[in-house]
């Protein structure tokens, strides 16, 4: 019964904002489908998923996304080893760097990569552009960084003397990976494979931008839906679907990740130097490296070159202003400060959320019943991935507008709207570590004469301190970067930097296409810099608590 | 090791107070509600994200007024509108602007907006919308949405520039037309009604022929102009693109005399944006007098400057490479907004079959 009331209490705090700024929206939107005009019409709903276009809408996505998350997998499995357990000079800065692009926004980088890939472009002769080969290299681009940094982050306090063990014994290096290391990494990956699969099912700009309309996803499908043609029927239709498929693929992911005996021996990193037989997934490395900077190479040297007067510093310098033709309200200096100033509030929302909802789900049960309830929570906290921004935004403006619940115009919507996005990258990196931590530790702690919190400041916080840093970065980059959702409910005065940046992209004047790119080039050398201060915060002696 | 310690010790107790006070929590909502007197100050404003008036423009308001302007906006004229239907029981401002000829039908079925009309100076109900016989709308602004060419790609590849619609599936422009699509940019749809106004039911054979010639359809505004027409910003390769009357005014180099760029005026299409109080306003003296600004010349003038479009009073002044690089047509192409209303959808759908196959 304490049991079960200590779970109620931990779990109330997250399943309340969730309740508050999830389900209730979402159901408003999806009441004014299901009730067109004040009467039940479930029929019209259903007979939109009948219509051939839905179909082949539905087959895509599923189709994109499942190339895009194996794609970003196995290109992410290596860099993840090279960046997490080897050291080599100039590591730290390329961790940092391979989590900028998450941060860039789609708009930019759809022009970046047309630019790259269109008819006149480098890369023009390959003939890519407007196929579905640029969508899911759009889509790999955006979400390897969610591999590197979940599986990286468990992959680093992984014990080595196992693997050690069976080379020893005469396995070879595949062997060893096959048996000993992708077992014990494997909810990991699960999760990280999860969380990439929803973000590409839900891509937005990226589908636009470089499928060239040709090709349409269950999420633009509903942009379109609601915001050109006001079919709350159809938008709602697909919502449902997404939904359903969503909870179907957290069912899939929640039996993958499922391993006989989750607890896993941790030890504090220390990683080798590359050595030769390292060399393979150094080239694979280098190969992404390559492949995040050739669209980023194409931004900055677009920022660099200025409008008329040849190369030059002019759109950096242009940042005071506020564009061409006073594009802007506000300079993007201005934009950079609010942006950050929300990020820091969205990283501690979603880590405290994060981190409670991981302690929930991770405890280990003692029922069947428990163990439902526990999965169950899990994958609550998932869904919010797994619905449009326009769908959330539209939600929250009719149903968050009367007492108590009249939060329409506080100042603290955006973030806790960017909070609940950057929720399951943070769950999904702590999950894995924190179930691997075997409760007999904990136990052993306790009858040692260790209270509740000590336990978890010796037992727990010296594994899961890692991820922690790791979520912490994710949830600011998320941040930053997040656009959907941000600018539906981003008031005018206070604009984060992906909003101007879109409004710079979309109004003429001869410098505000560069100064769209210089922005973008120092929103992404911003998150660079925090992820190194991250990363430099490692405290190395918290074995020692 | 020691060092790192005591360095990240450091770190962690500067970072706290740092983090803590750049967070945005405390910054409290600055909008005094109402005076001592029980007027209510403030006037908002819901509108899309191309709105701009300069600060002095809005301080004038404020001050002649006595009321606080406070702007909202998000997302297109399209977004805006399925906002402003959405919200209508519980309107999210008092008064909105942007909603333009496209769109305006919509919000007028529902009920989005409360008749109210005043003394409007000359030429403003020459835009009037065809259909608001209660006055709920007021003309603010107009802008036409026409192909546009890139004058020194004709001249150094010495072909004679294309001039009407039907030109554009001449084989001579093969390959040569981008253009933003209809379902996810309202400067594609616009297109797509000028060319239901000129061929009527027999449009989609045109958009057909337009394909066939090689016409290249990208998902926004941006993207057509910044990376495939050979004049944006990242130099592309097609010198035929959907754009605006007032876009060669933003084509001319610096020192130059004339623009590298100029509109087909047989080929437009004419937005008008309006403005209009909201039904259920809290501030409905507020929200007209806000209306009624819109049209005074203080507004008028600084319309084309600040969002890129034409003012509708006669007689204002235009800025002076308007007067002579951005020219308006005479006979735009029309459609009845009773008529987009009834088959926008329909439009939509066949648009899409036409051009994704």
């Amino acid at each position: 019964m304490r049991r079960a009331l200590t779970l109620a209490a931990l779990a109330l705090l997250p399943v309340a904002v969730l309740g508050v700024f999830f389900v209730l929206p979402v159901s408003g939107m999806l009441a004014r489908g299901f009730w067109p005009d004040g009467s039940f019409d479930p029929g019209g709903v259903i007979s939109v998923l009948g219509r051939p276009r839905v179909h082949r809408v539905l087959w895509f996505t599923v189709w994109s996304a499942s190339v895009a998350t194996v794609v970003s997998v196995l290109l992410g499995l290596p860099a993840a080893h090279a960046l997490h357990r080897r050291e080599f000079p100039g590591r730290r800065v390329l961790r940092a760097a391979l989590l900028v692009p998450f941060v860039l926004p789609t708009v930019v980088v759809g022009v970046a990569f047309r630019e790259l890939l269109g008819e006149s472009g480098p890369l023009g002769f390959l003939g890519l552009d407007g196929t579905p080969v640029a969508i899911v290299a759009g889509l790999v681009f955006f979400n390897v960084a969610v591999v590197i940094r979940a599986v990286g982050a468990s992959w680093e306090s992984l014990d080595q003397r196992p693997a050690d063990a069976a080379a020893a014994l005469g396995a070879s290096p595949a062997q060893v990976f096959r048996t000993v290391t992708l077992p014990a990494l494997r909810p990991a990956i699960v999760s990280a494979a999860s969380v990439v699969f929803l973000f590409c099912a839900t891509a937005f700009g990226v589908v636009l931008t470089l499928g060239g309309l040709r090709y349409s996803s269950v999420e633009t499908e509903i942009y379109l839906l609601t915001t050109n043609l006001l079919d709350l029927q159809g938008a709602a239709a697909l919502s449902v679907l997404q939904l359903v498929a969503v909870v179907a693929l957290l069912l899939v992911a929640g039996r993958l990740r499922a391993v006989p005996d989750p607890s896993v021996s941790r030890v504090l990193p220390r990683p080798r130097r590359l050595s030769r037989q390292d060399w393979p997934g150094a080239m694979a490395t280098l190969l992404l490296v390559v492949l995040v900077a050739l669209p980023i190479g194409t931004l900055v040297l677009g920022s660099l070159q200025v409008e008329g007067s040849g190369w030059g510093l002019g759109n950096y310098r242009a940042l005071t202003t506020r564009g061409t033709h006073q594009a802007l309200l506000v300079p993007v200096t201005d934009a950079l400060v609010t942006s950050l100033r929300t990020a820091v509030d969205a990283t501690w929302m979603s880590l405290s959320l994060g981190l409670l909802v991981a302690v929930v789900v991770t405890r280990r049960s003692r029922s069947r019943a428990e163990r439902r309830v526990r999965a169950t929570l899990d994958g609550f906290f998932m869904l919010p991935l797994g619905v449009s921004a326009v769908t959330l935004g539209f939600g929250f403006l009719i149903t968050l507008d009367h007492p108590p619940l009249e939060l329409r115009d506080s100042p603290l919507l955006v973030p806790i709207a960017q909070a609940l996005v950057a929720l399951p990258l943070v769950v999904r990196t702590i999950v894995p570590v924190l179930s691997g931590v075997d409760d007999r530790q904990r136990q052993a702690a306790a009858s040692l004469g260790a209270g509740p919190l000590r336990a978890v400041l010796t037992v727990d916080l010296p594994v899961v301190w890692k991820p922690l840093l790791a979520a912490s970065g994710f949830a600011f980059a998320a941040s930053l970067g997040e656009f959907g959702a941000t600018s539906f409910l981003a008031r005018d005065e206070h604009p984060t930097v992906p909003v101007v940046i879109f409004r710079l992209i979309g109004h003429p004047g001869p410098m505000n296409y560069g100064m769209a790119l210089a922005a973008s080039v120092v929103l992404a050398a911003t998150t660079a810099v925090v992820m190194l201060v991250v990363e430099r915060l490692r405290v190395p002696s918290v074995g020692a608590f | 090791m020691k060092s790192s310690r005591a360095l990240a010790a450091i770190c962690t107790v500067l970072l706290v107070p740092v983090l803590g006070s750049c967070s945005v929590i405390g910054e409290g909502d600055d909008s005094p509600a109402t005076t001592a007197a029980g007027k209510i100050k403030d006037v908002v404003l819901v509108t899309h994200d191309s709105f701009f008036l300069p600060k002095k423009v809005v301080k004038d308001f404020e001050a002649q007024t006595g009321y606080h302007l406070v702007v909202k906006a998000s997302g297109d004229g399209g977004t805006l509108t399925n906002k402003l239907v959405l919200t209508k029981d519980d309107p999210t401002g008092d008064v909105a602007f942007g909603v333009d000829n496209t769109f305006a039908s919509r919000a007028l079925d529902e009920g989005v907006f409360a008749p109210y009309s005043f003394d409007a100076p000359a030429g403003v109900s020459a835009y009037d919308l065809p259909g608001d016989d209660d006055h709920a709308l007021t003309p603010v602004d107009n802008g036409n949405v026409c192909v546009n060419v890139d004058d020194t790609w004709f001249k150094a590849h010495d072909l004679a520039e294309p001039r009407t619609l039907d030109d554009l599936t001449d084989p001579a422009y093969q390959d040569l037309f981008v253009l933003p699509g209809a379902a996810t940019s309202s400067t594609g749809m616009a297109f797509l009604l000028a060319t239901v106004s000129a061929y009527g039911d027999a449009w989609p054979d045109y958009w057909k022929k337009l394909m066939d010639n090689g016409a290249r359809v990208t998902a926004g505004w941006s993207d057509a102009y910044e990376v495939d027409f050979t004049q944006g910003g990242g130099k592309g390769d097609r010198p035929i693109v959907l754009s605006y009357d007032s876009s060669p005014a933003f084509t001319v180099p610096k020192g130059a005399t004339a623009s590298t760029t100029h509109a087909l005026l047989d080929t437009c299409f004419r937005q008008v944006e309006y403005a209009g109080v909201l039904d259920g306003a809290a501030n409905v003296p507020g929200a007209e007098a806000f209306v009624r600004f819109l049209t005074s010349s203080e507004v008028q003038e600084a319309l084309p400057e600040s969002m890129y479009v034409f003012p509708v009073v006669d007689g204002t002044s235009l800025p002076a490479d308007w007067a002579s690089y951005a020219m308006q047509p005479d006979q735009p192409y029309s459609v009845d907004p009773a008529d987009v209303a009834a088959h926008r959808d329909e439009w939509l759908r066949e648009w899409s079959d036409v051009t994704s196959q």
